[in-house]
Formats: structure tokens, sequence, C-alpha cells
């Protein structure tokens, strides 16, 4: 079953035609890569199935949802989780106060004003938070400050966060960039097990070793349109992907 | 929020806060602040302060313009004396609900900006309510005059007393001036102490402090930031309209002086000087503050040479001019002077001082239970 379908999408800024025509579906339950060289259009591809971005035109549908035109908070609602390429988490604040955020936004929404109750005594989310920094190997750290944290716990923390929500789809866009390769094999194991969950994901990936220790299926994206789609082997071998991707240097 | 904060911890911590208020006429009389008058602005602005604080030091939008919520706090304050009569109770309320509501408008705006946008666009709306209280409102406001009660009021619960003697706000009989005016406060602040409290240990606290920390990590959470930035926006307009009410049921006269650019910066001043964000801070803030401009300003040449007076004639001289500089009309100096000194070398402010003077005492960052300030430091 398809989880994510997005059908004629084109997004233009001023002159430049950033996506072109572009048609991409997601099977639930699998890890699909989107790769493609520099400016191929694959962050505003994904800001625009996010609502960051509005497309000129085109649907964007979740299940039977229809994405476009939800803001983002909306669209995390129903069941899609983000994690940025420089990690976005809450510098100020505690590794558990960080998980305890999105796990009570799962539980109470958009907005709920709960000025009376003391936080401590939620036993309710502090556990499930807890699991979660458990589940991302970060549990010893939950009272430190995560703004001191290094990249890849920053990394780690930003999809206990994510986690916690128990999405139905994860996108991630460039997860180990500026990784060291120590921290983006542990990163490429957490996803991994992840995968064990059923979430479906979607990856956004210049590291070629990620995407093809991932993903089950890659769709390339090269000057806004989509090029080549199909298994990472496929892929690897085709000669047009070869020619947009790696300016015909072979693989 | 932490393992260190805990509902017990939090309780004692509320009592050892109510009892060093209501005791406050005792223990600050040997600094020659424990007069009612002065105890009366402490407890006044420390809560001004403490509203402040729920807003600039939890969601760290910098409102310049929370002196309009004072002035309309007073106004309404002394409207429903005039019309009401004078027991402060349903002008308490009365002045609670019609900041609420003006923090609601403005807020709603100006919240759709952030950073020196919003700070502006508060300032903007403050200074418009200052100019229309002066002009336009002076029906309502009684122009530069300022607004107070007068005997052909139509007082409708107390019209029959009172006929004679100066107008106070009373309470079951007892005046709101002097010590008793000063109680009246204090037991406000306390409570508007514990409501703040609760709301920083709260899950609705914690989502302020999430505004501040990455409002873009907020939204791709499924969290609408806007409605906790104005919801927090409200209840700090709230606190201070309550403030200004205060300030009018010790002394029953409202001026639109009060809502002017200079006051929405004294309550930023009085934050940052004892530390945004935490409990405790703004209202030691707000206590200096007042001090200095009440202490301060009275010293006069004279109280210096007395002071001075051991130093040999050459050298007295020169010092007492020198700090004459300082007291009485220059005050403001030495709080400039002071407050450059703290957001330099304490950029937390004074619960930063406190709670490195307790780690130092500590020789360790361990907490301790005793140590209020460190304690403090660890909930922000």
């Amino acid at each position: 079953m398809e989880i994510l379908k997005v059908s004629g999408v084109n997004k233009s800024f001023g002159g430049l035609r950033a996506l072109n025509n572009v048609n991409f579906a997601v099977e639930e339950g699998t890890v699909h890569a989107i790769i493609g060289p520099n400016g191929a259009g694959k962050s505003t591809f994904l800001n625009c199935m996010i609502g960051r971005l509005a497309p000129d035109t085109g649907t964007v549908m979740f299940g039977d949802i229809s994405l476009t035109g939800m803001k983002p908070f909306e669209i995390n609602q129903v069941g899609v989780s983000r994690v940025f390429q420089t990690p976005e988490i809450f510098a100020d604040l505690t590794l558990l106060e960080n998980v305890m955020i999105p796990t009570m936004a799962k539980r109470d929404g958009i907005f709920s004003l709960n000025g009376f109750r003391r936080l401590d005594r939620d036993a309710e989310v502090r556990d499930k938070a807890l699991h979660m920094l458990e589940d991302v190997g970060l549990a010893e750290k939950k009272d430190m400050h995560s703004g001191s944290l290094s990249r890849g716990d920053k990394r780690r923390l930003e999809l206990a966060m994510c986690l916690s929500q128990d999405p139905k789809l994860l996108l991630l866009d460039e997860p180990t960039a500026g990784m060291s390769r120590a921290d983006t094999n542990n990163t490429i194991d957490l996803l991994k097990r992840i995968g064990d969950r059923g979430i479906t994901k979607v990856i956004i990936e210049h590291d070629m070793h990620v995407v093809f220790s991932l993903a089950k299926k890659v769709t390339v994206l090269a000057q806004g349109t989509i090029i080549a789609e199909g298994k990472p082997e496929d892929i690897k071998g085709d000669p047009r992907v070869q020619e947009a991707y790696l300016g015909g240097a072979h693989l | 929020m932490s393992a260190r904060t805990s509902p017990a911890r939090d309780l004692v911590y509320f009592v050892i806060f109510a009892a060093a208020v209501l005791t406050m006429p005792v223990w600050l009389a040997p600094i020659g602040a424990g007069y009612p008058d002065l105890l009366q602005k402490f407890a006044i602005y420390g809560l001004f302060a403490t509203g402040f604080n729920l807003l600039f030091g939890l969601t760290g939008y910098l409102s310049f313009g929370h002196a309009a919520f004072l002035g309309v706090g007073s106004y309404t304050a002394v409207w429903s004396f005039k019309l009401l009569g004078m027991n402060p109770i349903p002008a308490v309320i009365l002045a609670v609900v019609a900041a609420g509501i003006f923090a609601l408008a403005i807020g709603f705006v100006s919240l759709r900006r952030s950073g020196i946008y919003f700070s502006i666009l508060t300032l903007a709306f403050a200074q418009m309510s200052y100019n229309l209280a002066y002009s336009v409102l002076t029906p309502i406001t009684n122009g530069e005059t300022g607004l107070r009660v007068l005997r052909s009021d139509p007082r409708i619960f107390d019209a029959a007393d009172g006929a004679e003697g100066a107008l106070v706000s009373t309470l079951f009989g007892i005046e709101m001036n002097g010590y008793a005016g000063f109680y009246f406060c204090a037991v406000i602040l306390i409570a508007g102490f514990f409501i703040a409290q609760r709301i920083f240990r709260s899950p609705f606290g914690i989502m302020l402090r999430a505004v501040k920390s990455n409002q873009n990590r907020m939204t791709y959470t499924g969290l609408n930031p806007r409605p906790y930035t104005l919801a927090a926006f409200v209840i700090s307009g709230m606190y201070a309209g309550l403030a200004g009410s205060l300030l009018c049921i010790t002394d029953p006269l409202a001026g639109a002086e009060r809502m002017q650019w200079t006051a929405s910066g004294e309550v930023v001043l009085m934050t940052i000087l004892g530390g945004a964000g935490t409990l405790l801070g703004p209202l030691l803030g707000a206590g200096l503050i007042k001090y200095f401009e009440n202490i301060f300003s009275a010293f006069n040449e004279q109280t210096l040479h007395s002071i001075f007076s051991f130093l040999p004639d050459f050298l007295e001289t020169p010092v007492v001019g020198l700090m004459s500089l300082f007291v009485g009309e220059g005050w403001q100096l030495t709080l400039g002077v002071l407050f450059m000194i703290i957001v330099i070398f304490l950029p937390g402010g004074i619960m930063e001082g406190v709670s490195r003077l307790g780690r130092l005492f500590k020789g360790s960052d361990k907490p301790s239970a005793a140590d209020k300030g460190r304690v403090e430091a660890a909930a922000e």
C-alpha cells in the first residue's frame, strides 16, 4: 500500500524551475531514498511534502489525507515526523525534557494549557521519554543540557524525539551529514533497528554508503526531474544516473 | 524539571519565600527600608516583574510595552472605586480582567513578529496608549491631572460611608495604607509567586521554554508556538494589571505617566538585573531598583560628609564631591554602573551570582537542598 503519494508537483522560484512535474510514491513499511547532485531540488521536494513550502501545482497525499495547504504542525499531528540536516533540538533543555515535549505534543495536541499540573508527576510522559532515550543509548545523559552533546548524539536525540511520537512516516534530511565515519555507522545501525518497527522512512542522502546500506528503493532527482527509480543495485549501474550524478565517472 | 526539582522541595521553597515576604518589615528595617510605602513598592513591583518574567524569562519575547497594562490596571481600579466603592477586591478582579483583554488584543497583533520587531510593536502600542490617555481619552483618564476618586462619585456600595476624611481603599473596615496596605500587597504577591512557580513546573511552562529554545523544532513536533506565546503574553499582562491595581489600592490616584516607556524599561531592567528565567531573580531586581530609587536618592552631601568625616579634610572634600554624583539626584548613575557590572560579569543576573557563590561554598557542583540559588539555577 502507498503511504505517501506525490502527484504532478511543480515549484518555481522566480525563473528557476526547482521541481518539474514530480510524481513519487512510497510503499508503507519501506525505506525509500532520494538522491541527486547538489541543487537537484531534493530539499525543495522535502519542504513541499512537509508543509514548509507550498507547491505551485500538484498534490501530496498521506494515506487519504491531503497534506497540501496544511501547516507543518498539523502535518506532524497526522503522523509525519522530520529529522533535519542540522539536528534541530531544544538546546537549552535537558535530554529528558527534549523527548518529553514531543511525547506531550502527541498526547495533548497542537496546544494545551496545562498551567497547573506538575510535569514531574506525569509518569506516563516521563516513562515513555526515558524508554526512548534508552532506545538510542542516551539514557544515562538524561539530565544533561542537550546543547553540549556531540553532533552524533544530537542526531540520536533528535531521532528519539521523532520516534517518541510513533510516527507513521519519518522523513530524514541527510541524517549523517557532517558526521565522522564511526558516528555515521552508529546512525545506520540505529536506523536499521528502527526499520524493524515498520516505520516508513524517506531518506535524502548524499552518502552512497548510507543509501545502499538502508534503502530498498532509490529515486534519483536531477534538475528538478526524476530521472531514475528502482532498486539500489539497478540505480548503481544506470548510465543516466552516473551521467547526472557523477558527471560520467564510474561509481 | 530535572531530578533536582520535586514537589517537596518546591513547597519548602515556597514556605521560605512566604515567610520572608511577610517578615520584610522586620529584616528590612536595619537597612532603612522597613517603612510601609517602600515595602508596598517592593511587593507591587516584585509582582510586576514576576509576571513580566513569565513572558520574557520563559519564552524570550522581550516586551517593551508592559507599562501599558500597569496603567490599564490602575485606571480600572480607580474606576472601580468611583463606581462600585472603595473595596479593593472588585478593583483587583476588574483590573486583572481589563488588563487581560487589553493584552489579548495587543498580543494578538504584536506576536505576529518576533525579536526586535515584537519589542518595537509592543513599545509602539504602549506609547500609543500613553498618548491616548493624555489626550483623546481624557474623559476616561482625566488627562494630565490624573484620575482620582471624588466625593461626588456614585460608589454604589458605600456611598453612605466616608462622608468626611480622606478617600482611601478600605477592606472590611481596614484602610489599605501603611502596614495594612503592605500586607494586602504581600498576600497577593505570595499568591502570584505560587502561580508563577506552578507555571514554571508545568507542561505549559516547559512549552514556553521550548518556544525560547527552538520554534522551528516545535513547529515540526506538532506544536503551534503562537497560542503558547499569546497565553504567556496575556498572563503576564494580567500580572501587570494586578500590580497596577495595587498601586491604586495603596494610593487611589492613576496618572498617564505610569504607562510611559521609561516604566516599561524599568521592568525590563528589574528582570535582567535579578536574572531572567529564574523565579526569585525578578523579585530581587525589583527590590534592588526600588531600594536605590528611594534610599540612594535621599542621600545628600550632608549625609556623605558625616560618612566620610573620618578622612582628613583635604581628602574628604574631593571624595564627597565625587560620591555626590552617585547619590541624591544622581542615583540613576549608581544604578547604571551596577547594571553594567552585572550584565558584563554576571549575564544571568543576581541569581547567577548567588548560584556561583553556592557552588563556591559547596566546593563541588553537586546541588544541595539548603542552597536555594543553586536549586533555582538548576530549575532553569
